[in-house]
């Protein structure tokens, strides 16, 4: 797909410019996910603080965006590709947003699992799921700068494993609860770290199939495959 | 179309996964999408348009459904206009033009030597670019047709086909306390609005729209797009424009045209969102094709 072939050489620029500021917003959303992880697994609130500060810079992110895709179609208002190309910016924006959210969770419950003092267990099923969607995110931000559906498609099928993978860490979490109910508020916590991490995974895939309603024009949400 | 497509021989398409390419566009072999429909009121079938020796139109094939709003788009040039006055005779007025193909209206032939095209533009009736109201009243501009067709054999009827008409065509409240007022004094706006209120006032069944609004504000365009869509359930029509955002309001499929040759034919909503062929891609984002 080519956006530098329009006659008004502006609008080439804009729509370059709403790509890379999205794939930037994507690269320090990207990082608020490992930053916020780490800090749950090390117990490093220091980490965590700085997550649940840089949250309101992606909001500003959004808010900028938003605005930009809102102007590209008031002045020019555009068709076909270009149309698919404002549209996706804008719903992957929105995801990247709410990955934004589950990160400053997964922080907040950072700072308190790190006052509670020991590491409970659970955590290496946190790093597991963790490790599976901040892989599906770069995957789907790759697939989106190289307009790649084939690679997206293949990303969203991941999340079926995360799925799984996230049902089965819940069941665990029951059974380290059931046998030390002096753990269960901790193991709460876990749990929606755990959430968090799976909802990211739920984002990650929203993003391949704007991927591939840019690039194919056909709409893949709900299932319709 | 082969002739063409033999000269421009390029990667065929613009939109590739991935990859960057050459963006020169190859023409399809034949028209890309859906140009038939089940229930034609118009059949057009191998349509060639000659100037002299220049030709205009290659081989174009095109059905217009009942009740179907269908816009011709396309750079200037295209041939999107001389195709559309194919449809009631208008070329044979221009001179050294020669229309050659099988145009049929409602299963009747309509592009034969022996075609009475009298009635033909009574039955496909045209609104130009330029509003062009007779120099009469704002009444006569509308009991003309109706009057030399015969349509009323009182004046109460003819009274009533002209409030009718002018109704219709959304002007009846604007003008019905100056009907004995020249039709030239009106806006630009409501001068067109007349001129499709003259249209349909001989009762056509096909509207035919040559930029019905390129010389028309927002406003005055905003009333004629709401006006086709009104029309559209007792007419059919077909309307050349160059707005691209006024084919995609108003129009059920759109034709894309391009050097005489008809591109890609779809519903409106696929032309605009995913166009199949990359030349109407390129058209409609504003890309060089």
């Amino acid at each position: 797909m080519q956006f530098d072939q329009h006659i008004s050489r502006q609008f080439n620029d804009d729509l370059e410019q709403i790509k890379t500021d999205m794939l930037e917003m994507g690269g320090v959303v990207a990082r608020q996910v490992e930053d916020a992880v780490t800090a749950l697994a090390d117990a490093d609130s220091e980490l965590a603080e700085k997550v649940i500060r840089i949250e309101e810079e992606i909001d500003e992110r959004e808010m900028t965006l938003d605005e930009n895709c809102t102007l590209i179609i008031a002045k020019r208002q555009p068709a076909a590709s270009d149309l698919r190309m404002v549209m996706s910016v804008i719903r992957t924006v929105h995801d990247l947003e709410r990955i934004g959210d589950e990160a400053q969770k997964i922080a907040k419950l950072a700072i308190q699992l790190s006052q509670e003092g020991s590491a409970p267990r659970g955590y290496t099923e946190v790093r597991h799921i963790a490790t599976a969607v901040r892989a599906m995110l770069n995957e789907s931000l790759d697939a989106f700068t190289r307009f790649d559906a084939e690679s997206a498609l293949k990303t969203m099928a991941a999340d079926e494993q995360v799925d799984q993978d996230y049902k089965s860490a819940i069941r665990e979490m029951v059974t380290y609860m059931m046998e030390d109910p002096r753990s269960i508020s901790r193991g709460i916590n876990v749990l929606w770290a755990l959430r968090s991490l799976e909802r990211i995974g739920d984002h990650a895939k929203n993003i391949c199939e704007q991927v591939v309603y840019l690039v194919r024009g056909t709409d893949i949400r709900h299932g319709n495959l | 179309m082969n002739s063409i497509a033999t000269a421009v021989s390029m990667p065929e398409t613009a939109v590739q996964e991935g990859t960057d390419v050459d963006h020169k566009i190859e023409y399809p072999a034949t028209t890309v999408g859906a140009p038939f429909v089940d229930k034609a009121k118009l059949r057009m079938r191998g349509i060639d348009v000659f100037y002299g020796d220049k030709q205009a139109i290659h081989n174009v094939s095109l059905d217009i459904g009942q009740h179907e709003v269908v816009a011709m788009i396309g750079p200037s040039g295209c041939g999107k206009s001389t195709f559309l006055r194919c449809l009631n005779r208008m070329n044979d007025t221009i001179e050294g033009c020669r229309v050659s193909g099988d145009i049929q209206l409602d299963g009747e032939q309509i592009n034969g030597a022996s075609v009475d095209v009298v009635p033909l533009r009574a039955r496909v009736g045209m609104v130009f670019q330029k509003p062009n109201p007779f120099p009469k009243t704002i009444y006569e501009n509308v009991a003309y047709g109706p009057r030399i067709h015969g349509l009323a054999s009182r004046r109460a009827e003819l009274d009533e086909i002209v409030e009718t008409s002018l109704t219709r065509a959304g002007l009846w409240n604007e003008v019905k306390d100056r009907l004995d007022q020249p039709g030239t004094g009106l806006s630009g706006g409501q001068q067109q609005r007349l001129c499709i209120a003259r249209a349909i006032a001989v009762s056509p069944e096909v509207i035919l729209m040559d930029e019905p609004c390129s010389a028309l504000d927002p406003i005055a365009t905003a009333r004629i797009e709401e006006l086709i869509s009104e029309l559209r359930e007792n007419f059919t029509i077909a309307i050349v424009t160059h707005s691209m955002q006024q084919a995609a309001r108003v129009s059920q499929r759109t034709a894309y045209f391009h050097l005489g040759n008809l591109v890609e034919v779809n519903d409106t909503e696929r032309v605009f969102t995913n166009p199949e062929h990359a030349l109407t891609e390129a058209y409609i984002t504003g890309r060089f094709g």
